[in-house]
């Protein structure tokens, strides 16, 4: 899946948002020196490769009402981890889902799953429904609540500044 | 925020149109001229409700990134995440109910400065980071469908 130099110029040009304007495209072009014809075909061919997994509005789950973010850690036996993985992607209420390595002694967990909720038992719940439906009583696991929010931004891969948006926000006990 | 909003925050977070005029396309599915499209995503934006029209980058196809997290002393809590939150390379960065209680991810063009960065926190921190890059994303991403109630 080798990406031109062109293609990285171009995602890095969207990385802060399309604009509000009538031909977005055409602007993003002109900016990076690139057709508009160019860009829109890229695009279609970078969602259809799968570097982008999607192009659309990016909500922002706090101010919708989704006020707890529950990051739920696993230590799945190897052997059942792609199917668990691909389990657990398939609820609406998990947002991430990712294998990262154990770092033992001190971390044994090898799957992350994201929870956004309303509040902490919705959560709590809806972890537990992962357990039950998936057999995983006896897996250890744990859901490490955000208690504090110090930053969120989009990705920026280090090319352009930003602004930075640093809010302090509290999950309802 | 009516009905029309509520579509536009949940409807269009995948298969954002790619043509010349995709606001044009947006408008003409809800029965809204163009200039009202514009108006309602700004208020959105304004509003928080939105942070951007957007892609959602595969994770390791652009650049480099990994999950971090360091055990803070308590009372250094602050000081170390405000040292972790002004990093450029930081776009993410939460506490968690841990004793691994800052959480982060660092986004470089690669993985050298990856670990520059690492290393840039353990030099000013003192603490050990604890790093979880992504080995498989099992994720689709299709959006995520809104509960209004």
């Amino acid at each position: 899946m080798a990406l031109s130099e062109q293609d990285l110029l171009l995602l890095q040009a969207i990385q802060g948002g399309l604009p509000l304007h009538a031909r977005p495209y055409e602007m993003v072009a002109q900016s990076i020196g690139m057709s508009e014809a160019d860009v829109m075909q890229r695009l279609d061919y970078l969602q259809e490769i799968g570097v982008m997994k999607r192009l659309g509005v990016i909500v922002r789950h706090h101010e919708l009402g989704y006020r707890c973010n529950g990051m739920c850690v696993w230590d799945i036996p190897n052997d059942r981890l792609e199917e668990i993985g691909q389990a657990f992607s398939a609820y609406d209420f998990v947002t991430l889902c990712y294998e990262r390595p154990r770092r033992m002694p001190d971390w044994p967990y090898n799957l992350f799953c994201m929870i956004h909720g309303k509040d902490r038992d919705v959560v709590l719940e809806q972890a537990e429904r992962l357990v039950r439906e998936n057999g995983l009583e006896d897996i250890q696991r744990d859901v490490l609540f955000s208690t504090k929010r110090f930053k969120q931004r989009g990705a920026h891969y280090g090319m352009c500044s930003p602004a930075k948006i640093k809010e302090v926000v509290t999950c309802a006990k | 925020m009516d009905d029309i909003d509520k579509k536009l925050l949940n409807d269009y977070q995948r298969g954002f149109p790619i043509c010349a005029e995709p606001y044009k396309v947006i408008a003409d599915q809800l029965g809204l001229e163009q200039e009202q499209v514009f108006a309602r995503l700004q208020a959105l934006k304004e509003g928080g409700h939105i942070s951007r029209i957007g892609a959602v980058i595969k994770p390791g196809t652009v650049g480099a990134s990994m999950l971090a997290a360091v055990k803070a002393p308590l009372d250094r809590l602050e000081e170390v995440a405000e040292f972790i939150s002004g990093m450029e390379q930081v776009n993410h960065n939460y506490k968690r109910e841990h004793d691994y209680n800052i959480w982060f991810v660092l986004n470089t063009p690669g993985q050298d400065e990856l670990d520059d960065a690492v290393r840039l926190i353990e030099d000013n921190t003192g603490l050990i980071v604890l790093a979880l890059p992504m080995l498989k994303d099992f994720h689709l991403d299709l959006g995520f469908a809104i509960k209004w109630h």
